[in-house]
């Protein structure tokens, strides 16, 4: 007789004991989960010193950027239930922005990039308000089309600088400043995240994607705590866009290329949505590849397109909820 | 005059552009992103064939669509059919392979002026003092004959019923025995035949380009979009009024804005009446 | 009856396409009442719910609360109002803990102010809140069931629940939407001391329902809809009694 059998999974006893205040128990459970977040950190900060030569660390300032917005793509897609395929748009917006106040007005980036942030951010949420009532695929669509709205209209009516773009943006005082300083935002921004979505707000937000009419039935506004999360998604869009502004020292409308809307995608899937590491991790894995690739021109593309295709074919769950599964549970087999 | 010539071709090209597009919507709700991929791709095969295998012109079109056929039908087989329902996975997955096979072109050096498919019929004629070349004219009739034919298929063919009683009720259309993804792949195949053949009759008017896949891709979403998806008398309506509306800003404004009308076409309509004017899908649908 | 009704409904039309679902309807709803909407299925007794808590758009018609128009009005802002609802298939948040679906509701600035309490300052003060309210709806406090998981809670729970996310928002009127229906008579036996408890805290209700016997136990004042019209408004036993109502809800059936 053939015995049949199936796999059982179970949370580790450390991982049921370090749950709620009995974690500061003892030294083992906060190791359980300080270790990882440490790790994390001390990880990201220590990038920059092993990075050979100046046009690695370059990689990673980028790496950092794309970051955000990976951030802010699975925040809005997977912690919402929007799902915005325009990064272009808020990289776009937040560099242009940047880029005239700083070579218009003189500003220098300390003041550029946090303005260009809000600022930014919130012509990204005042564009897209109209938008917010659709649902799903329509969202996506329109999403997907405002960054190319915008390339064609700075094009036809040359404003902006036309197709040549603004051209000497001030760069960063040294690199050690630009890498830390988005490194920094990016670790800021995901615990920032993190903490939001397990607040009350982050249950609204989660009823707004799966729950709406009871949401509406809450007294809540859904297009408001829509713009809420859509004004956080492109403040970090911007701020990346302002700060690849101030790191090419040009801005142009190849920002608001494709790129920048599907990175983030792929590095989402790859890192795994609904975990806010994965596609940072996501990002870290996949730019310097790209990077890689950058001499075989646009071949890159087709790489991560196709590495998207079969994540989302797979129905794969992403390297970071892999990963948790397997620090949190273990694996055995039971006779049925 | 010429605004209503040029509009008259422009508005075929439109609907021949984004009729596959539609038609795929329609039957088995799947927006296919890799529609511009696949009209730039036929444009290439064609050009392979001519140039590289020295095949007769005529019969590198008809090889060519068939190809464009088959690869349209292994997209959904292999790729599309994983996620289907999930309408995100969709657009993400068929986008990026669009996005694959045009950059895969670019890769492969397709790009530049070189490409050129010629013309079918050399010359021109002139319409009310208007010259229009004989490709013009052949695409409008094309265009219209490709229209009427799918018509014809839809309403007076088994396999044309059977695809229109999927797109008004899936379920009920799987009760009667109707092979949901047997027609769903049947309707990508001809989808797909539909976007190489607009390739073939609107590329010999310029260079086959890799960008050109991006612009037809957003064309035929802005005509699906303000006809309302899956909609097709309202996708050739919209080709119409998208395709009039482009002449006449190219006309009295800038010819750059070309594409800037498309694309506000369907931020516009999405906002206003996201159903389009022929969308027949509630309303509650797709508005929270 | 007091002066002023709470809740005034005018002449009410709702259309799908060519289907007329609702056919002016008008009544009146007084402070503190329970009234009761009956009619058979397809009669347009949720449609009406749906258009005065405005998740619906009428077509014409008015309805005030207190005498103030909320005809136009988004559904949230009719909820913050005091005019809450709840919804016939439950939508509760299936994946969290029963009291952690009172979050939502207590979110609200209508939760905050009438809670008397600052949200968000202290760590967990919703989730107190919550639990006191599912207390007052009959989530016996001792017990797991506040903790356990929505999905895992029997029907009556759940429903139980609809109400206690109307209750967050101290309302002034709750709309039911079949409250009774799927339930066992038992578990309906417990809920009618709730509804009567909801009743004397000054709640004003309206009940959609289809299990009249049980309606009639509570309700003094009944309307019945058919095919989107207003058949008549009275006492239960008045409205039992007409020959019309028997023909076109009960058929000839005995009740």
């Amino acid at each position: 007789m053939i015995e049949e059998r199936r796999k059982e999974r179970l949370d580790r006893g450390i991982k049921v004991r370090s749950e709620g205040i009995y974690a500061i128990s003892s030294w083992e459970e906060m190791a359980y989960l300080l270790l990882p977040r440490l790790f994390l950190i001390s990880g990201m900060l220590a990038l920059p010193l092993v990075m050979p030569g100046l046009y690695w660390q370059r990689v990673i300032s980028i790496v950092g950027i794309y970051s955000l917005l990976a951030l802010g793509f699975d925040f809005l897609a997977n912690f919402v239930g929007l799902v915005s395929l325009g990064g272009a748009f808020f990289i776009g917006t937040g560099g242009y922005i940047a880029a005239i106040l700083n070579t218009s007005f003189g500003l220098p980036p300390v003041v550029t990039i946090p303005v260009a942030t809000i600022v930014g951010a919130g012509t990204c949420t005042l564009l897209l308000y109209p938008c917010l009532p659709l649902r799903g695929v329509y969202f996506a669509i329109v999403t997907l089309m405002y960054p190319l709205v915008f390339a064609r209209i700075i094009e036809a009516l040359n404003i902006l600088g036309g197709t040549d773009g603004i051209v000497g943006v001030a760069s960063f005082p040294n690199r050690w400043i630009e890498q830390y300083c988005i490194l920094i935002t990016v670790i800021i921004s995901l615990f920032g995240l993190r903490r939001l979505v397990n607040e009350d707000i982050g249950l609204v937000f989660r009823g707004v994607k799966d729950n709406d009419q009871a949401v509406k039935a809450s007294a809540l506004s859904i297009n408001l705590y829509k713009s809420i999360t859509v004004f956080i998604a492109s403040a970090l869009g911007c701020l990346g866009g302002a700060y690849l502004v101030h790191i090419y020292m040009w801005s142009g409308i190849s920002q608001f290329a494709l790129d920048f809307s599907i990175i983030p995608i792929a590095a989402t899937v790859i890192g795994g949505g609904g975990t806010l590491v994965g596609p940072i991790l996501g990002c870290f894995i996949l730019v310097p590849i790209s990077e890689l690739l950058r001499a075989f021109g646009t071949l890159r593309i087709v790489f991560y397109s196709l590495i998207l295709v079969a994540f989302i074919v797979f129905r794969s769950e992403g390297i970071v909820v892999y990963a948790q599964r397997r620090y949190h549970q273990f694996e055995r087999w039971v006779r049925v | 005059m010429d605004i209503l010539i040029y509009g008259i071709i422009n508005s075929v090209s439109l609907a021949l552009i984004a009729i596959g597009f539609t038609l795929v919507y329609g039957i088995s709700r799947l927006p296919n992103f890799a529609h511009g991929a696949l009209y730039v791709a036929n444009g290439f095969i064609v050009w392979s064939l001519l140039n590289i295998l020295q095949i007769n012109y005529i019969l590198s079109i008809i090889l060519s669509l068939i190809i464009t056929g088959i690869i349209g039908a292994a997209i959904y087989q292999f790729i599309l059919i994983r996620v289907r329902g999930m309408a995100t996975s969709e657009i993400i997955a068929s986008y990026a392979i669009g996005l694959a096979i045009l950059e895969g072109f670019r890769w492969g050096g397709f790009k530049g002026m070189t490409y050129t498919l010629p013309v079918f019929i050399e010359g021109s004629i002139e319409i009310a003092g208007i010259p229009v070349d004989f490709q013009r004219i052949l695409a409008v009739l094309i265009g219209g004959l490709a229209i009427f034919l799918l018509w014809l298929f839809t309403h007076y063919n088994r396999i044309g019923l059977a695809l229109r009683g999927m797109a008004q009720d899936e379920r009920a259309a799987m009760m009667l025995g109707i092979d949901s993804d047997l027609m769903a792949l049947i309707a990508m195949a001809l989808g797909s035949i539909l976007a190489g053949l607009a390739g073939v009759v609107l590329l010999p008017m310029g260079n086959i380009v890799v960008e050109a896949g991006y612009n037809v891709l957003i064309l035929a979403i802005a005509v699906c979009i303000v006809g309302g998806l899956g909609s097709w008398v309202g996708a050739v309506l919209a080709a119409f009024m998208i395709g009039f509306a482009q002449i006449i800003t190219v006309r009295y404004i800038a010819s750059h804005f070309h594409m800037v009308v498309a694309l506000l076409a369907i931020i516009i309509t999405l906002i206003l009446r996201p159903s389009g004017i022929f969308g027949r899908q509630k309303q509650l649908e797709e508005r929270v | 009856m007091s002066s002023e009704p709470i809740l005034q409904v005018r002449n009410l039309h709702k259309a799908f396409g060519g289907l007329q679902a609702l056919k002016d309807v008008s009544f009146d709803v007084h402070q503190g009442e329970i009234f009761g909407i009956i009619g058979p299925n397809g009669s347009g007794k949720t449609t009406l719910i749906n258009c005065i808590t405005g998740f619906i758009r009428m077509d014409s018609g008015k309805v005030s609360f207190r005498g103030k128009d909320i005809s136009r009005q988004p559904p949230h802002k009719i909820a913050a109002m005091g005019v809450t609802r709840t919804f016939q298939i439950m939508r509760p948040y299936y994946t969290l803990p029963a009291y952690k679906n009172l979050i939502v509701p207590l979110f609200s600035s209508r939760a905050r102010k009438a809670g008397g309490w600052r949200g968000g300052g202290r760590l967990g003060a919703r989730d107190t809140v919550s639990i006191d309210i599912l207390e007052e709806i009959g989530f016996e406090r001792d017990s797991l069931v506040p903790y356990k998981l929505a999905s895992t809670l029997p029907t009556g729970y759940l429903k139980r629940l609809e109400i206690a996310r109307c209750l967050a928002l101290r309302p002034e009127i709750i709309l039911c939407d079949e409250v009774f229906s799927g339930l066992s008579m038992s578990e309906i036996a417990s809920i009618i001391p709730l509804i009567e408890r909801l009743q004397m805290d000054g709640i004003t209700l309206i009940m959609i329902e289809h299990r009249l016997r049980e309606l009639f136990r509570v309700t003094k004042r009944v309307m019945v809809l058919n095919f989107g019209e207003k058949l008549l408004e009275g006492i239960p036993e008045e409205v039992m009694a007409d020959d019309e109502v028997k023909k076109a809800y009960l058929g000839s059936e005995e009740v």
